[in-house]
C-alpha cells in the first residue's frame, strides 16, 4: 500500500514535470526545425538552426529590439535599486511616526491596477512630449521612468534592512562618515546579496514588461522584445521555426539568470514576505 | 572660580544639547532625504495618475476634446454588453484559475516538503520553470500548441481521446479554458515557492505527533499544512487576485480577445477603448475604476475569510 502509494506520488510529479518542461523543450527543438516540421508536430531536433537564425535577423530587426529591451532593462534596474534601497534604508535607519505613516501610504500604491493608471500616464507623457522630447511618447524613457519606483523594492528593502545591524551606522558616524557616505561605504557593500536579489526581480520584470512599452512605443525602431514576439506571433502566416527562435533569444537571458543565480533568485522572491 | 566654572560648565551643556538637537535635526533631515525621490516619485507615477483617472472617469468625449458628464460614464457600464463580457470572463478566470492553482501549488509543496523523496530538486526546479519565462513568450507558444492543428490536439488524436480535432481558440468555452490552463502552468510553481518556504518554519514533531494519533495524510493537510500556512496562504491569493484582476498579455496574444468577446478581460477591454478604438479616455478610465473598486473589494473579502476563524 505504502510502496503503491509512493509511485502514485512520483507518477503525478513526473506528469507535473513533462508538463512544465515540454514547451521549453519544444520551443528548443522547433528553433531547429523548418516551419512545415514544427506545424507537423515534429519533435525531433533537424538541421534547420541557421536557416531560421539568419531569416529572424534578415526579416525582423531583432538586434534593435535587443538593444532597447537592454537598454531598458539595465537602466530600469539600476535606478530601481538605488531609488529602492535608498528609500527602504531611510524608512528604516530614520525610523519615525510620519515616515511609519507616509510608508503605510506608499504602500498602497501596491495594489493600484497599472491599466487605471496608464491612460493619465500616457496623457502625462503626451503633454510634455512638445516641451522636452527626450521624455515624450515613443522615448525609452518613457518607458523606464514610470518603472523605476515601486513600493515593492521600497518594502524589500526595508524589510532587509532590518537584518542590517544598525552599530554599523554609529561606527560610520564615529568614523567621521557623512549619512550617505556610511550608506554607500558601508550599508552597500554590506548588503550585496540583497542588492542581488532585487537585482534579478527588476531586470526580470523590466525585460517581460509588455503593456507599458505597447502604449508608449509606436516605432519600429523602438520596439523591445516583448513588443516583437508579440507581433511576429499576431501575422497571418507565420515562419513558425523563426518564431521559435526569437522566442528563445527573448528567454535566454532570464533563463541564464535563473540558472547561474538560483538561490538569489528564490530568495529574492521570498526576502519580500518574511521578516 | 567655581563661579566661572559653573558658568563654563553649563554654557558647555547648553552647547552640547544645542549640538545635539542640531545633529538630530540633521540627521532627520537627512533622513527626509533618502526617501525624496520615492516619494514624490510614487505621487507622480501612481497617485497623481490614480487622481487623473478619477476626474477622467466623470468626462466624455473623443481624443482630446473631453467634457465633465457627471455620472453617465458610470450609467453605461450596466447598458454595454462588451464590459459586462469582459468583467463575467474576468470574473471566470479568478473564480475558477485561483483556486485551482493554489490548491495544485500547496499540494506539490507538500509533496516536494518530503525529504525522502529522491530528485527533490529536480522536480522542483521543473516545475519552477514556466516562471522564467516572459507572459508574451509563454502566451505566444500556448497559441500554438492549442490550435487547431497544434500539438495538444495532435496529442489528444493519437491517444485517441478525442476523434476530430477541438477548435480551442474559436470555441467560446474552451477558450477560456486555454487561457486558464495557460495562467495556471506559468504561476503555479512561483506560489509553491512560497509554500515550500513557509513549510520550513513548520515544526515536524506535530507531523509526527499527529502520524501517532492516527491523522491520514490528507487529514495531516487540512488540519496542519493549510492552517500553518494561512499567512502566505492569504497573502499569495492576494497576490494572485490582483493579477487576474488585470490579465492581459496572455489574452492579448493568445485569443487577442476572441471568439467575439469570449475571452476579453478588463484591462484588454481598456486598452482597446484607449488605443484601438478611436480614443475615449473618459468611458476607458470609468472602466479601470472598476478593477480599482474589485481589487480592493476581493483584498477586503479575503482579509476578512481568513480572519474570521482565528
Amino acid at each position: 500500500m505504502k510502496k503503491l502509494k509512493r509511485t502514485g506520488v512520483y507518477l503525478f510529479l513526473s506528469v507535473a514535470a513533462l508538463v512544465s518542461i515540454f514547451p521549453f523543450l519544444w520551443m528548443i527543438i522547433s528553433m531547429t526545425n523548418k516551419s512545415v516540421d514544427v506545424t507537423q508536430g515534429r519533435l525531433i531536433p533537424g538541421t534547420h538552426l541557421f536557416e531560421n537564425l539568419k531569416v529572424l535577423f534578415e526579416t525582423v530587426d531583432v538586434v534593435t529590439a535587443l538593444v532597447n529591451s537592454t537598454i531598458i532593462a539595465v537602466v530600469t534596474t539600476f535606478l530601481t535599486l538605488l531609488i529602492g534601497s535608498l528609500a527602504g534604508y531611510g524608512f528604516e535607519i530614520y525610523r519615525s511616526p510620519g515616515k511609519d505613516r507616509i510608508f503605510n501610504i506608499l504602500l498602497l500604491s501596491m495594489m493600484i491596477p497599472f491599466a487605471a493608471i496608464m491612460i493619465p500616464l500616457y496623457r502625462l507623457f503626451g503633454g510634455i512630449s512638445s516641451s522636452i522630447p527626450f521624455l515624450g511618447i515613443d522615448t525609452l524613457s518613457a518607458a523606464i521612468l514610470p518603472t523605476v519606483v515601486t513600493a515593492f523594492f521600497i518594502f524589500f528593502f526595508r524589510q532587509n534592512t532590518k537584518m542590517f545591524a544598525k552599530e554599523l551606522v554609529e561606527a560610520g558616524r564615529m568614523d567621521g562618515l557623512s549619512e550617505l557616505g556610511i550608506f554607500f561605504r558601508i550599508y552597500l557593500p554590506t548588503m550585496k546579496t540583497t542588492y542581488a536579489a532585487a537585482a534579478i526581480i527588476a531586470f526580470m520584470n523590466s525585460w517581460n514588461n509588455y503593456l507599458w512599452p505597447l502604449v508608449i512605443l509606436q516605432s519600429p525602431e523602438k520596439q523591445t522584445i516583448p513588443l516583437l514576439i508579440s507581433n511576429l506571433g499576431a501575422g497571418y502566416s507565420p515562419d513558425y521555426g523563426v518564431i521559435m527562435t526569437a522566442i528563445v533569444i527573448a528567454t535566454l537571458p532570464t533563463a541564464l539568470v535563473f540558472f547561474i543565480m538560483q538561490k538569489h533568485f528564490v530568495a529574492g522572491m521570498m526576502g519580500s514576505v518574511k521578516g | 572660580m567655581s563661579n566661572s566654572m559653573e558658568s563654563t560648565s553649563s554654557a558647555y551643556v547648553e552647547k552640547s544639547k544645542n549640538k545635539s538637537t542640531r545633529r538630530w535635526f540633521k540627521k532627520n533631515y537627512i533622513g527626509w532625504l533618502f526617501i525624496l525621490i520615492a516619494v514624490i516619485g510614487i505621487g507622480i507615477f501612481y497617485f497623481y495618475p490614480m487622481l487623473r483617472a478619477l476626474l477622467l472617469s466623470f468626462q466624455s468625449g473623443m481624443g482630446a476634446n473631453l467634457e465633465y458628464v457627471g455620472l453617465d460614464n458610470y450609467m453605461r457600464l450596466f447598458g454595454d454588453p462588451t464590459f459586462i463580457a469582459a468583467l463575467t470572463n474576468t470574473f471566470i478566470y479568478l473564480l475558477v484559475q485561483v483556486p485551482v492553482m493554489i490548491i495544485l501549488a500547496l499540494v506539490f509543496s507538500v509533496i516536494l516538503n518530503d525529504a525522502t523523496l529522491k530528485f527533490r530538486g529536480f522536480f522542483r526546479t521543473a516545475i519552477f520553470l514556466p516562471c522564467v519565462t516572459s507572459l508574451v513568450a509563454y502566451a505566444v507558444i500556448f497559441k500554438y500548441l492549442f490550435g487547431v492543428d497544434g500539438l495538444i490536439n495532435q496529442g489528444l488524436l493519437s491517444l485517441s481521446l478525442i476523434s476530430e480535432p477541438l477548435n480551442w481558440l474559436a470555441d467560446p468555452v474552451l477558450a477560456k479554458i486555454t487561457i486558464i490552463l495557460a495562467i495556471t502552468w506559468r504561476w503555479t510553481g512561483y506560489n509553491m515557492i512560497f509554500y515550500l518556504s513557509a513549510l520550513q518554519n513548520v515544526d515536524k514533531s506535530m507531523y509526527e505527533a499527529a502520524k501517532i494519533d492516527g491523522a491520514s495524510s490528507i487529514q495531516r493537510f487540512f488540519y496542519i499544512t493549510v492552517p500553518m500556512l494561512k499567512p502566505i496562504i492569504l497573502f499569495t491569493s492576494i497576490m494572485s487576485t490582483i493579477g487576474t484582476l488585470q490579465i492581459f498579455d496572455e489574452i492579448m496574444n493568445i485569443t487577442n480577445g476572441g471568439p467575439g468577446n469570449a475571452t476579453l478581460s478588463i484591462s484588454m477591454y481598456i486598452y482597446n477603448l484607449s488605443f484601438k478604438y478611436t480614443p475615449d479616455f473618459g468611458y476607458a478610465a470609468t472602466v479601470s475604476y472598476v478593477i480599482v473598486i474589485l481589487v480592493v473589494l476581493f483584498s477586503l473579502i479575503q482579509f476578512k475569510v481568513a480572519g474570521d476563524d482565528k
